[in-house]
């Protein structure tokens, strides 16, 4: 059984669902308890579970990850949420020296199981410093699980596993994605495994891979492509570290010709680490080199015309998974 | 205090010997800070420590073999060899890490003091940290955040006067950083770091206000360190004549004095016996310990990364393999 819900709904369901399960989790954020979250998707929880567990902050991102490092290792599960993506910067040092490295550099002696919560991705011309889609730098940073979902489903599945993982997740939900619904598991104890994708059809003919706000592109691109016979399928990565490898190698066999797509600067991106691994691993696959798409090498502009031009749609991901079928047919 | 010296000149003979890679940051002359802080803890309390944090770990229980294993990069060492001087950690007595980034300590103490309010334990959680922490970010936002949650943590800063090799006197305009707590609406306390009582008397208060919700105190102690920033610092930045008369305030003869005939002269000789039995024997014991073998690189960066069934430990794994075979 299933219910229609907003990714919002969702991601506030995983939260309440955690807190009442675990008394060891909490929340903190900023504008979280009476705001509710920019995105509504805190409302309701200082109700349930009071305001030492929902807690608002002061604006001292350094201060809020730190602290959720220092609780993590101390026996709480905290889940910080970081506002915007783009003000993880403030907080590198706890996030890459601190979060990523404790367990490792002191022997196993201690776990941190802290979530943080980052809206990112462009939207409604908020600009250069509140659109930007991070991941790749986690990605590159050991001791870090990177998260990215797709959809209510996704967002409510992997939230949880989210929180309880016992390791430090980077949680990147896109915030034109807050709004959009789907169906979604009435299961309570409805989780997805981190470090496993989801392939979406069984197109023979190229394989888009791709995760987060792009999935939807990606979908859409697929189902024009189809139109005109050309079978595409979906790689949903969901998770970019753990980052399933085998789903990308199955996905090269079975389809010969690989698109990488996310809104992520294209350059440095994820895509680069799927295709340097499909080239290393995957080149006896291929009949074609493998495509990158990706936001233009430039901060996000404000002008929504502008802010439009710079990041692959569902018609890009269209035109390049054509051009490469019928190139190399 | 004894064992803290005797420990640290020991790690300068054999660090200068070549037996301890890395850096090491040595804090002879602020014994009386570790010591008199970590008197005034519980075994289950937290500290936070410094990239100069060999004596604060000892104070607060640490084991010598396992410390000194540690600084030999040896697998009995507390991190099995993987974390070294500057990230030595023992959280078997709530010793949170030394960090090798200077102000990483606040983040950790307030979120340990805040997990043990939320835990509803009476536990408090102290961090140290130096005069140059005190003008990083963390620093701020961490006693803000501390001082409006009224959190149980203790903020007790080693001005030894220099920040690396800068004097406070050109990364300050002022002589007394405590006087930053005013802006945080914290208590405060300046003590002379040389006086091991001193410090144990005002740290006590302060724990005694965190355990009982009254919230966070800050403790400037008022020291020096009489060697240079690491081992091996030709120390340019200061004079012979400077270092010589803060060296002669030494902690240790200060306390001795302190407890005058409390203190008779063979029982003093018999704790300075005592550690130096003690180093030589944690010292034999990290030379006999192995160093890791070569596959504990690649374990430990995640919970479950051992486990070959989780996607990325199964890769991890089959990386770990390729590496060795290459490495053989």
């Amino acid at each position: 059984m299933s219910r229609t819900l907003s990714f919002s709904e969702a991601t506030l369901e995983a939260m309440r669902e955690e807190m009442r399960r675990d008394p060891a989790v909490f929340l903190m954020g900023e504008d979280i308890a009476k705001q509710g979250g920019i995105f509504g998707q805190f409302k309701g929880l200082p109700e349930e579970f009071g305001l030492a567990r929902v807690r608002d902050t002061p604006i001292s991102e350094a201060a809020l990850v730190g602290a959720g490092v220092g609780a993590a290792l101390t026996g709480t599960r905290p889940v910080v949420d970081m506002h915007f993506a783009d003000f993880i910067t403030c907080a590198m040092d706890e996030v890459v020296n601190q979060a990523a490295k404790l367990r490792y550099m002191f022997g196993e002696q201690c776990a941190v199981p802290l979530t943080l919560r980052a809206p990112d991705g462009i939207v409604k011309s908020a600009a250069a410093q509140h659109s930007q889609s991070l991941e790749a730098w986690f990605l590159h940073v050991p001791g870090l699980e990177v998260v990215v979902p797709s959809g209510p489903r996704q967002a409510k599945g992997l939230l949880k596993s989210a929180i309880r993982s016992d390791n430090p997740t980077l949680y990147f939900e896109h915030k034109a994605l807050f709004a959009e619904k789907g169906e979604v598991p009435d299961d309570a104890d409805y989780t997805l495994p981190l470090g496993k994708a989801e392939v979406v059809g069984d197109g023979r003919d190229v394989a888009i891979v791709t995760y987060g706000i792009t999935v939807g592109r990606a979908l859409h691109a697929a189902r024009e492509l189809a139109g005109e016979g050309i079978g595409a399928r979906v790689v949903d990565l969901q998770t970019i570290w753990p980052l399933d490898y085998a789903a990308i190698a199955d996905a090269a066999a079975a389809t010969h010709r690989v698109v990488v797509a996310h809104e992520a600067v294209r350059i440095g991106g994820v895509a680069g680490e799927v295709a340097a691994f499909l080239a290393e691993h995957c080149f006896d696959d291929l009949d074609a080199p493998v495509v990158r798409l990706g936001a233009a090498h430039v901060p996000v502009p404000f002008a929504p015309g502008l802010q439009e031009a710079i990041y692959p749609k569902a018609p890009d991901i269209a035109a390049v998974c054509r051009d490469l079928v019928r190139k190399v047919r | 205090m004894v064992r803290i010296r005797v420990l640290e000149e020991g790690i300068e003979r054999h660090f200068l010997a070549g037996e301890i890679p890395g850096f090491a940051h040595l804090s002879i002359g602020q014994e009386a800070v570790a010591a008199g802080t970590c008197a005034a803890l519980r075994r289950d309390d937290f500290i936070a420590s410094t990239h100069r944090g060999h004596g604060h770990t000892l104070a607060k229980g640490a084991a010598m073999r396992p410390m000194v294993a540690e600084l030999f990069a040896r697998s009995t060492g507390l991190c099995k060899g993987k974390g070294g001087s500057m990230h030595i950690a023992d959280f078997s007595v709530g010793m949170l890490g030394a960090n090798g980034v200077v102000a990483g300590g606040f983040g950790l103490v307030a979120g340990a003091a805040l997990s043990a309010t939320l835990r509803g334990t009476d536990q408090v959680a102290l961090c140290f940290f130096g005069d140059g922490a005190a003008n990083r970010g963390p620093f701020h936002e961490n006693l803000n955040l501390a001082a409006i949650w009224s959190l149980p943590a203790i903020f007790v800063l080693e001005n030894n006067r220099y920040a690396s090799t800068t004097s406070t006197a050109e990364t300050m305009k002022i002589d007394d950083v405590a006087r930053r707590a005013d802006g945080y609406g914290m208590p405060w306390a300046i003590v002379d770091g040389f006086d091991a009582s001193a410090v144990h008397a005002a740290v006590t208060q302060a724990v005694a206000r965190a355990r009982s919700g009254g919230g966070p105190t800050f403790v400037e102690c008022k020291t020096f360190r009489a060697r240079g920033h690491f081992i091996g610092d030709p120390e340019r930045y200061r004079s012979k004549a400077e270092v010589a008369a803060y060296a002669a305030d030494d902690p240790i003869a200060r306390a001795r004095a302190a407890l005058g005939a409390a203190l008779p002269e063979d029982e003093y000789e018999r704790i300075c016996r005592e550690a130096r039995e003690e180093f030589a024997d944690a010292l034999a014991f990290a030379r006999a310990s192995s160093p890791p073998e070569a596959a504990e690189a690649f374990r430990g960066a995640y919970v479950g990364d051992r486990d070959p069934a989780t996607p990325h430990g199964a890769f991890a794994a089959a990386e770990a393999r390729a590496f060795v075979a290459r490495a053989q």
